[in-house]
């Protein structure tokens, strides 16, 4: 498979930014994390990477960064990832989603808004699977892709000065979960009973950029029998290997 | 332990900061002013990263229940130790149940108390940072206890050291952002040709500059930010990240802080002047 071509510009003292086509596309993502396995292989310690969408950020923890030397480096480990294929493990989740009007208190006006009723909204937004582009924004925060189009709608006028923990929203072209409480302008359909980031385990975040999401409906009873699992940590959201 | 009798305006407790995290959208935190931090460890001869107390502008009223040795740096604010003055940059022993107390801001924003073997709080994704919601608190509140290892002795090489400080300018120095290229020259010729000032929007998120430059209408993709990215919103808003500022952004990268000048631009307080210069 030929790969896309990459920009490197510097970003500071320590860090560079690889930039792919400026697209949201599922095969320029499929090949940022090639690059990053055929980057990993080469074992050199102290740099952190991040992926958002079409750009990766590399950061080199332990000094002050030579641009041109890094540079080549990088540019000679894109060459080299276009020879060797690894295999990655992706996975679908399945994220419960409670679509009660306690929750998703901007539902019924989204709905009204996108000419649907309620549970065609829900049905749809159910029915997609959603790429993870990246990670950020607050811990655990799902960067998603794949929204249909009849579900893009603006971001609220004003926005909220707090969004409960686990709030599910839309906005424009994205779907996405508040990992935690937070201001936002996000119209909120509904709440996600599963903890996105967890501090106290090894992996604080299950979901891997590059791995899909599903949304289940959900009764307020399971809402709160899921929230009761995760509390005494016997709750595992439900996934599925992708590229097996 | 150390018992915070009063926290003051924002006190927490701070390392160099939590690294390898990026990936799941947790940002570095730890000290602002890393320069001011270093030199309070060394004359401690503690560890570079170990944990010490940051200090924002109104400092808090604590008390010692064992001997230790400390030193305190980066903004001048007047401490007392049981109501003896004590300065900055200068080892001092502490007896148990010694009440440190600070008064008036002099000079900077964020002062630093270090102590010998550093604060031994819990370690939470290889760091000891206070950040929500890594850790259950973003700060220090009253009546809250930050334990520490006893020492009774402790000879210095060093006891007490002139420092110049690094943050006695307003230059902060700038390298080309991911974004420089959409500048115009007359946004060019704002941003360095005038001084600016900083906002009431300051905090260790984000400092924001109180003065408008000419906006723009570039949308582009989510990507990665860092410390000392200076964004420019389409209204024209300067928005300098700090420590505790999100991984990823929606606005133009126009400009990146060295990271000497992340430390300066961290004692700086609403209504500081600022120049920017191109490096």
């Amino acid at each position: 498979m030929k790969s896309y071509p990459i920009s490197i510009k510097p970003f500071g003292e320590r860090a560079v930014l690889v930039e792919w086509p400026e697209k949201v596309s599922e095969s320029i993502l499929a090949d940022i994390l090639d690059f990053m396995d055929a980057f990993k292989e080469l074992k050199i310690p102290g740099w952190e990477m991040s992926v958002a969408y079409n750009s990766l950020t590399m950061v080199y923890n332990q000094d002050h960064i030579d641009f041109e030397d890094t540079k080549s480096m990088i540019l000679e480990c894109h060459e080299r990832q276009a020879k060797s294929k690894t295999e990655r493990v992706q996975h679908l989740w399945t994220l419960p989603v409670c679509y009660d009007l306690e929750f998703g208190m901007d539902i019924e006006e989204a709905s009204k808004t996108l000419g649907l009723t309620v549970d065609e909204l829900i049905e749809q937004h159910t029915s997609h699977q959603y790429v993870v582009y990246g990670i950020g924004f607050l811990p655990g925060f799902m960067y998603l892709g794949g929204l249909p189009s009849s579900l893009e709608i603006p971001r609220r006028a004003e926005p909220r000065l707090k969004v409960h923990k686990g709030s599910v929203g839309l906005a424009s072209k994205q779907t996405g979960i508040y990992p935690q409480d937070s201001p936002g302008g996000w119209n909120i359909i509904g709440n996600c009973p599963v903890d996105l980031f967890d501090p106290t385990k090894k992996a604080p975040c299950f979901v891997k950029v590059g791995d899909k999401i599903q949304f289940e409906s959900i009764s307020k009873a399971e809402y709160k029998l899921h929230k009761i699992e995760g509390e005494v940590g016997i709750y595992e959201p439900e996934k599925v290997v992708l590229n097996a | 332990m150390l018992k915070v009798l009063k926290a003051g305006l924002y006190l927490s407790i701070q390392d160099l900061g939590r690294f390898g995290h990026r990936d799941i959208g947790v940002p570095i935190a730890g000290a602002m002013d890393v320069e001011s931090v270093k030199k309070a460890n060394l004359l401690l001869e503690n560890d570079e990263n170990d944990a010490v107390l940051e200090i924002t502008m109104t400092g808090p009223t604590l008390q010692f229940d064992a001997e230790t040795y400390i030193s305190l740096s980066g903004a001048h604010i007047v401490a007392t130790l049981n109501n003896e003055p004590i300065d900055n940059y200068t080892v001092i022993k502490i007896g148990k149940g010694d009440i440190l107390s600070y008064g008036r801001l002099e000079k900077g924003f964020r002062g630093y108390l270090a102590i010998k073997g550093g604060f031994q709080s819990e370690k939470l994704l290889d760091s000891r940072s206070q950040f929500y919601p890594v850790t259950k608190s973003s700060r220090l509140k009253d009546g809250d206890e930050v334990p520490y290892k006893e020492t009774v002795s402790y000879e210095p090489k060093i006891s007490e050291v002139k420092i110049d400080d690094h943050f006695d300018h307003n230059v902060l120095k700038v390298y080309k952002g991911p974004e420089f290229s959409l500048l115009s020259d007359g946004q060019l010729t704002e941003i360095f040709a005038k001084p600016y000032s900083v906002s009431k929007e300051n905090n260790r998120m984000a400092y924001q500059i109180s003065e408008l430059i000419t906006g723009h209408s570039h949308s582009m993709l989510t990507s990665g930010t860092l410390p000392g990215t200076i964004q420019l919103t389409p209204a024209g808003r300067m928005i300098i990240l700090m420590k505790d500022g999100q991984t990823t952004g929606g606005y133009p990268r126009i400009l990146q802080l060295s990271e000497e000048s992340i430390a300066v631009l961290a004692q700086k307080k609403f209504g500081d002047e600022l120049k920017f210069k191109l490096v």
